[in-house]
């Protein structure tokens, strides 16, 4: 599934809004979480999962081609924990209590 | 860093000032991304959203593990895994975002 047929399923479900405010809608949810993230919050949905920044300490790594040393710094990542839910719906196991 | 931690609530929000929709069916359209998102990976699809990135199933094979605590083996069962691969522009906008000025 790409971005492009989730906006259409949620369009086609909701025949009253127009397509691309439909668009905007999507757009908006994944900007906001990007956004959260470049500001270093976390944003928590609970069953899907949680998006967080992690931070990777300065290092000195090796260019692995020459063998040389460079000085990696320090720098933050995006990180994704799935949600409990949605860990055990991928199992197959539909009921279960909401973490 | 981790200031804060937003929700669905805020999320809906942003999405009740973008789009002239009640707060209510703001939410609701919140719920059916991730709804939908959510049902195509139990199906095993891949979910590649463009500039965010994407969400792949992964069958990982059946192990022994060990308790940590009391050292006793115990049997992990194959099971599917989500994982999440940012996209080279959200990589970018988290760096320079928490980049130490």
């Amino acid at each position: 599934m790409i971005r492009s047929e989730l906006i259409q399923i949620i369009a086609d479900e909701n025949p009253h809004l127009y397509q691309r405010d439909v668009e905007r809608i999507v757009n908006t949810v994944f900007e906001e979480i990007t956004e959260a993230m470049a500001r270093g919050d976390r944003v928590e949905l609970r069953g899907f999962g949680a998006f967080s920044v992690k931070k990777r300490d300065a290092r000195t790594g090796r260019n692995p081609r020459t063998g040389e040393t460079v000085d990696v710094e320090e720098k933050f990542v995006p990180f994704f924990k799935t949600g409990k839910l949605l860990r055990d719906r991928l199992n197959g196991l539909e009921n279960t209590e909401e973490e | 860093m981790g200031e804060k931690t937003l929700t669905r609530m805020d999320l809906s929000e942003a999405v009740f000032n973008e789009v002239g929709l009640s707060r209510n069916e703001s939410a609701q359209l919140v719920e059916s991304v991730l709804e939908h998102m959510s049902d195509a990976l139990v199906r095993g699809e891949q979910v590649k959203i463009s500039s965010f990135g994407t969400f792949s199933v992964r069958e990982k094979a059946a192990r022994v593990g060990r308790n940590p605590k009391t050292g006793e083996e115990v049997p992990i069962h194959p099971r599917r895994v989500l994982t999440f691969r940012p996209s080279h522009l959200m990589k970018d906008r988290v760096a320079d975002g928490n980049r130490k000025k």
